[in-house]
């Protein structure tokens, strides 16, 4: 079979001990059955290991930071749309998906760039401060939470939710706090590195279950494998998962995606308790940095996003493999100064 | 006696449960209940089982097959024990 040639730019290739979704995602694309793809790396920072990847990664370049606007970032992906000439883009960092939403229609019409993302209302209505509202709205149990911006509000919030209490940052980064001086504590630390506001969330004991999915933007769920860590770094990130056979995990799932019309890959975290019941925790608004175990299980959920960009059907997947492990390890690659050079003063490798 | 649904079990009495993502190792003995559950025997057929392969007497195996069947139980690869 004849596979159809697609040029894919992807970032996220930040594959470092708290790892972007990039690496996996094109691990995913390059074993896809019907896609014979160019990956184009989009980096924000010259060593971001996936650069150097050269057997997953045909060609990189710098892109700018969200910070600079979306203005710059219309423009650089302009000129590397000018030289790949680029079918779709599958950003992946959390903190730029905002910037690309807001393009897409342009990224479609102007250039005839495809992505495959929620519009903007939908990729609001999960944020961490209104996911309570998000439960309620489709059917699955949050626990209670409030935005806070000031170290003076813990006090009150505090009481209202009991201790402990989770301590979160807008995007990412979480702490359990036992007590308020705790809670203040977490406040500076994690809003001296992410900015505001702080979300305070009820804290749920329970064990971690994860899934990786994808929603087709008309109320379907395409695809669904859920995991749960079996080894967790010191960041909180999965060094290695095993699959789950979840049938009620997957029906929430489906829930969730089907009701809010999710469009896209994304990443929901749940916390299962004693009495096996399921609470979301975060529903984060791309594939996560294990969406290849999903692969390993028999549904390649990021070919089955470019198809949906690309106007190809993609039926639901039926199954997959409960009982896959992953287990990630690190890798020291060697990597000449004429390449470091290379992105670091052209922004291109 | 029943092991829950889809719970794997390997010839070297590897344990999976694929709900909870947990896995277990048992030993030779533990294999051989593990493996008459899976056959469908009753309480007392296992115990008739390793009464007729151990030299030892009916209760200290009902009160060692009580314990596994307590320890199955907190792992949740069993629904019930008596």
């Amino acid at each position: 079979m004849n596979k159809r040639k697609v040029c894919v730019a992807v970032s996220g290739l930040n594959n470092i001990d708290s790892p972007g979704p990039g690496i996996p995602v094109i691990r995913a694309l390059k074993e896809s059955a019907e896609f014979d793809v160019r990956i184009i790396g989009l980096s924000y920072e010259n060593l971001e290991p996936g650069l150097y990847m050269h057997d997953l990664v045909d060609k990189s370049y710098s892109i700018p930071l969200p910070s600079s606007g979306m203005d710059s970032l219309l423009q650089r992906l302009a000129y590397i749309h000018s030289i790949e000439k680029l079918d779709m883009i599958i950003p992946n960092f959390d903190a730029e998906l905002h910037s690309f939403i807001k393009l897409g229609s342009r990224l479609k019409t102007e250039f005839g760039i495809a992505t495959f993302m929620p519009d903007l209302e939908t990729f609001e209505s999960r944020h961490k401060s209104v996911l309570f509202e998000f439960g309620e709205k489709n059917g699955v149990i949050v626990p209670k939470a409030k935005m806070i911006y000031t170290p003076n509000e813990i006090y009150k919030v505090g009481q209202e939710l009991g201790y402990p209490l989770v301590v979160k940052g807008k995007y990412y980064d979480a702490s359990i706090a036992a007590t308020p001086e705790q809670a203040v504590n977490y406040f500076h630390k994690i809003s001296n590195k992410w900015g505001l506001p702080i979300i305070l969330q009820e804290f749920v004991s329970g064990n971690e279950v994860n899934v990786t999915a994808i929603g087709d933007g008309n109320g379907n769920c395409i695809g669904a494998v859920p995991m749960r860590k079996l080894y967790i770094t010191d960041k909180g990130k999965a060094w290695a998962g095993i699959s789950l056979l979840d049938e009620e995990l997957i029906d929430i799932t489906n829930r969730v995606i089907g009701n809010s019309k999710w469009r896209g890959g994304c990443e929901l975290e749940f916390i299962k308790t004693k009495e096996n019941k399921y609470y979301l925790l975060e529903m984060n608004p791309r594939f996560p940095a294990w969406v290849y175990l999903a692969v390993g299980c028999g549904q390649n959920h990021p070919e089955a996003l470019v198809k949906m960009a690309l106007g190809l059907e993609q039926k639901p997947f039926e199954s997959y493999e409960s009982g896959k492990l992953f287990v990630r390890y690190s890798f020291d690659q060697i990597v000449s100064l004429s390449e470091y050079e290379k992105i670091s003063t052209l922004g291109e490798l | 006696m029943k092991l829950n649904k889809n719970i794997a079990v390997s010839e070297n009495g590897f344990i999976f449960n694929p709900l909870s993502g947990d896995s277990f190792s048992t030993n030779p003995i533990g294999q051989e209940i593990v493996r008459l559950m899976k056959e469908g025997k009753e309480r007392k057929e296992i115990v008739s089982a390793l009464m007729d392969k151990y030299a030892t007497d009916e209760a200290t195996i009902e009160k060692d097959l009580s314990d596994f069947f307590q320890m199955l139980f907190s792992y949740q690869l069993i629904n019930e024990h008596e």
